[in-house]
């Protein structure tokens, strides 16, 4: 019986072949036979070598895993509209690989003996059939994609070391003087073929001339000709050590937003230049790395374009993880990539949307975000701040960055993260606020502490800029440095919230698991290990005025230098903070989940002892905070 | 309303199982249990006055809906309310062939058998099809019945820094749970809605604490 739902049903198969071939009557007679199934993530459609069930699958939301004899093997991942499951029943033969969903998904049903006599009839069905056999893939249209989606090619062992490697960098610099004029320089740029030239005095670079100086500086017409290059070049260099790996490089021109390094024999400017790496260099030789996707995302146009990357990323970290890479590099690169999703995200909603913003604002990642320490997709967790507006505008200012806020989360959402549980997110009219409403609030926090005041300290305080405006990010945390100094008691709230993390072992030493509920003798990471070391950071780098580091394990390394007599604890403090951001990262891949519970029984002796010594490090890093902030020491 | 009691405990006294076990078994049985979700458009809210314009039911089992199990039928009007049919847009006579009241309230009770029968806010269309089933001179549903507008707030994060609303429309939980709204104010397209709905609430309860599912059961004692 046709109704609603088969026409819904029919409305979407019609985007896909083989559906697109068949008449709109044809299909809607399909739709109304088909099961509509829901799959938790992580459950089995059908198992290899499982009989055939009489239905085949589309994807309608989700996606699903195909996996060959060694189970762990991806050999297919199917997406909106792929088909999965049809060619044993036409060979007539038991399941080959195990269909298996990747995410939460909503499949739909068809049974083969209402599609087979369309497939018969309809060449274009028919042949549309063939080819994807034939392929070996169960989709040809999606084939061009596949293999930068989960990167099976582009990390294939031998590329594997790659980003580990020392760059290659030209040796031969080309050079020139401070008194050369610009057209001078360009000639030799020009005969030399290069995109950059290094300006030398003696041997030691005192500044850099790139394409992009003479465009903006002589083709504008704003210099003459004959300008002499000291007066147009960029100085100082940027300048590092000639030992330095393709990931450090391509950090270093992330970092700065620069094209050219300069290598020298020390790496400061002060000494000898020796080499010269354009951005070209390092990125001829690989393929599927950091600035590559970076400038994907940076290309992207849509949501789910990102949401394609984003699994690259994913494949990204385990290679880095299998290789052991220092974990600092790893979240480096990795959180760096993850704020180029977001703030892609925000630049989309904003292309898309008609009026612009009528005031300054600034989007905050807030939590692990804003820590820099999200390796893993996990909740959102954001705030959005616009500047003051006359009493007159506020209303309306407000209505509309909820508004684009509502938009930039459900795009958050579409490429991967998930809706904050405590809806602490900026389409939430509480952390959507102008700057002096934002001031209030804090003050409020700091002067009135109770429970949940900490609470929203803790994670509010994490924050940082992913877009917009630098100047309101900096005119708050300006604000809440001198409100917190004078208000020292708001330190023995934070310090007492710090402190009552639970302890992540028992009398005997032995872990603490949880009691009940999903993760029932589970050892909950986050709350038991990071979480401590996160909020005791926080107090302490508070307390020493410290702005703009938000990462733990460099608020640490900051901290063994601001009080060399607890430096060795601090330093295993961040040490531990990595190794356990390590665990947890590795746990979450393997089950393509946050990570945050881990089964104690698949951990190895080594690696149980490896745990257990961070928490020995907790331990006196919470006593250090129970003395220093002791009430009577503070008021 | 009035009508329906919680009762916590019906099945353990009858059956004198403990409690977390039932729960097991119920978590376990929702693998095999029919559940008949529905939705109605009315004429209106008044139970008294409006009437039942349409009836859309599927069927869950399983975690599966089959399309051609479905049921929808629009009922042939006496009484019309011009300003409701701004939102749902059924005109009097837009649909032919349309069964009369008491045919299509067979037709349901017929479809809906003794499944636990699923809605969001469950009290509004249960008490309209009484309201009917009475005119009608038939016996009330008897059906165990589940909310999913009170069954999805058990999902949220028992936080003091979460606003928690008092009650979540439909709109609201196809936002979170990322469901179309194409055939909104449709009863078919609700009731589908609803059913995604309930399928990812429980997988949500799944993961929580202590939960216990037969508490949202509600049995009208009446």
């Amino acid at each position: 019986m046709k109704n609603t739902i088969s026409q819904r049903v029919a409305d979407f198969l019609k985007n896909f072949p083989p559906f697109s071939f068949l008449k709109q009557r044809d299909l809607e007679l399909i739709s109304e036979q088909i099961t509509i199934i829901y799959k938790e993530k992580d459950s089995v459609v059908f198992a290899e070598n499982e009989e055939t069930h009489n239905s085949f699958y589309v994807v309608h939301k989700g996606a699903v895993a195909l996996r060959g004899n060694h189970e762990n093997e991806i050999l297919d991942m199917c997406d909106e509209g792929d088909i999965f499951g049809l060619r044993p029943l036409i060979a007539n033969e038991n399941y080959k690989m195990e269909a298996r969903t990747y995410e939460e998904s909503i499949l739909y049903a068809i049974p083969i003996s209402v599609f087979k006599p369309y497939a018969l009839e309809n060449k274009a069905v028919g042949n549309f059939l063939i080819e994807s056999f034939a392929s070996n893939t169960l989709n040809p249209f999606s084939k061009s994609h596949r293999g930068k989606l989960y990167g099976e090619e582009s990390l294939e062992a031998d590329t594997k070391l790659l980003d580990l490697q020392e760059v290659k960098y030209s040796k031969k610099i080309v050079s020139c003087i401070a008194t050369t004029t610009a057209k001078e320089a360009a000639e030799i740029m020009r005969h030399k073929n290069v995109g950059a030239i290094l300006v030398v005095e003696e041997t030691f670079p005192i500044g850099i001339i790139t394409d992009k100086d003479l465009r903006n500086k002589i083709v504008t017409g704003e210099f003459q000709i004959t300008t002499p290059v000291s007066e147009i070049m960029t100085s100082p260099v940027i300048t590092y050590p000639t030992k330095m790996t393709v990931t450090q490089a391509q950090i270093a021109m992330m970092k700065s937003d620069i094209s050219h390094l300069c290598l020298t024999i020390d790496g400061t400017s002060n000494s000898k230049a020796v080499g010269m790496l354009s951005k070209h260099d390092v990125m001829v030789s690989i393929g599927n790395n950091p600035a590559v996707l970076l400038r994907e995302i940076k290309r992207a146009k849509k949501f789910k374009k990102i949401k394609q990357i984003r699994a690259s990323i994913i494949h990204l970290l385990q290679g880095y993880l299998d290789q052991n890479i220092p974990m600092t590099l790893i979240t480096k690169i990795i959180s760096e990539l993850n704020d180029a999703c977001t703030k892609q995200v925000i630049a989309i909603v904003l292309k898309k949307t008609e009026t612009s913003p009528p005031v300054k604002f600034s989007w905050l990642a807030l939590g692990s975000q804003g820590r820099s320490e999200q390796l893993l997709l996990t909740d959102q967790d954001n705030a959005l701040i616009y500047e003051d507006v006359p009493e007159e505008l506020e209303a309306e200012t407000k209505k509309y960055f909820l508004e684009l806020s509502a938009r930039i989360n459900k795009g958050l959402f579409e490429i991967g993260y998930d809706y904050c549980p405590a809806e602490m997110m900026a389409s939430n009219p509480n952390w959507c606020m102008s700057l002096s409403d934002y001031k209030t609030k804090i003050h409020h926090w700091i002067t009135n502490t109770g429970k949940n005041e900490v609470l929203l300290s803790f994670i509010f305080f994490d924050y940082s800029l992913s877009f917009g405006d630098t100047e309101l990010v900096n005119n708050l945390s300006d604000f809440i440095f001198e409100d917190v100094k004078a208000n020292p008691t708001f330190y023995i709230h934070l310090v007492s919230g710090a402190l009552q993390s639970q302890s992540p072992t028992g009398f005997f030493r032995e872990f603490l698991l949880e009691q009940d509920g999903a993760h029932k003798d589970f050892f909950n990471i986050k709350n038991r290990a990071l979480m401590p070391l996160a909020d005791a950071a926080r107090v302490l780098i508070l307390s020493h005025s410290v702005k703009s580091i938000s990462n733990t394990a460099e608020r640490f390394e900051k901290l063994a230098e601001l009080e060399p007599n607890n430096s060795e604890l601090y330093t295993a403090c961040a040490y531990s903070y990595k190794a356990l951001l390590k665990f947890r990262t590795k746990q979450g891949l393997l089950h393509n989940d946050s990570g945050q519970y881990i089964a104690l029984n698949t951990l190895s002796k080594a690696e149980k002892i490896k745990l257990k010594s961070t928490f020995k490090t907790i331990k006196e890093l919470q006593e250090i905070i129970r003395v220093r902030f002791n009430p009577s020491n503070i008021l | 309303m009035g009508f329906f009691t919680k009762i916590k405990n019906f099945i353990v006294e009858l059956w004198g199982v403990s409690d977390t076990s039932l729960n097991e078994q119920i978590l376990k049985d929702i693998d095999s249990t029919r559940f008949v979700v529905l939705d109605t458009e009315t004429t209106g809210f008044d139970y008294e006055n409006d009437r039942i314009l349409c009836i859309g039911a599927i069927v869950l089992q399983n975690y599966r809906i089959p399309i051609q199990e479905s049921l929808e039928i629009y009922i042939q009007q006496e009484h019309y309310n011009k300003a409701t049919a701004q939102i749902h847009g059924i005109l009097r006579a837009s649909v032919l062939d349309r069964p009369n009241e008491l045919e299509a309230l067979q037709q349901l009770l017929d479809f809906v058998g003794d499944s636990i029968i699923v809605a969001h806010h469950t009290s509004f269309d249960i008490t309209m099809i009484n309201k009917a089933l009475e005119r009608n001179g038939l016996p009330r549903l008897k059906n165990k019945t589940i909310d999913t507008a009170i069954l999805y707030k058990k999902t949220l994060l028992n936080s003091p820094l979460l606003d928690r609303k008092d009650s979540y429309s439909l709109d609201d939980l196809a936002d979170k749970f990322d469901i179309s709204k194409k055939d909104r104010h449709t009863a078919m397209g609700d009731a589908y809605i609803t059913a995604i709905a309930f399928l990812k609430i429980l997988n949500k309860l799944k993961e929580k604490k202590g939960f216990n599912f037969n508490n949202y059961l509600n049995i009208d004692k009446k």
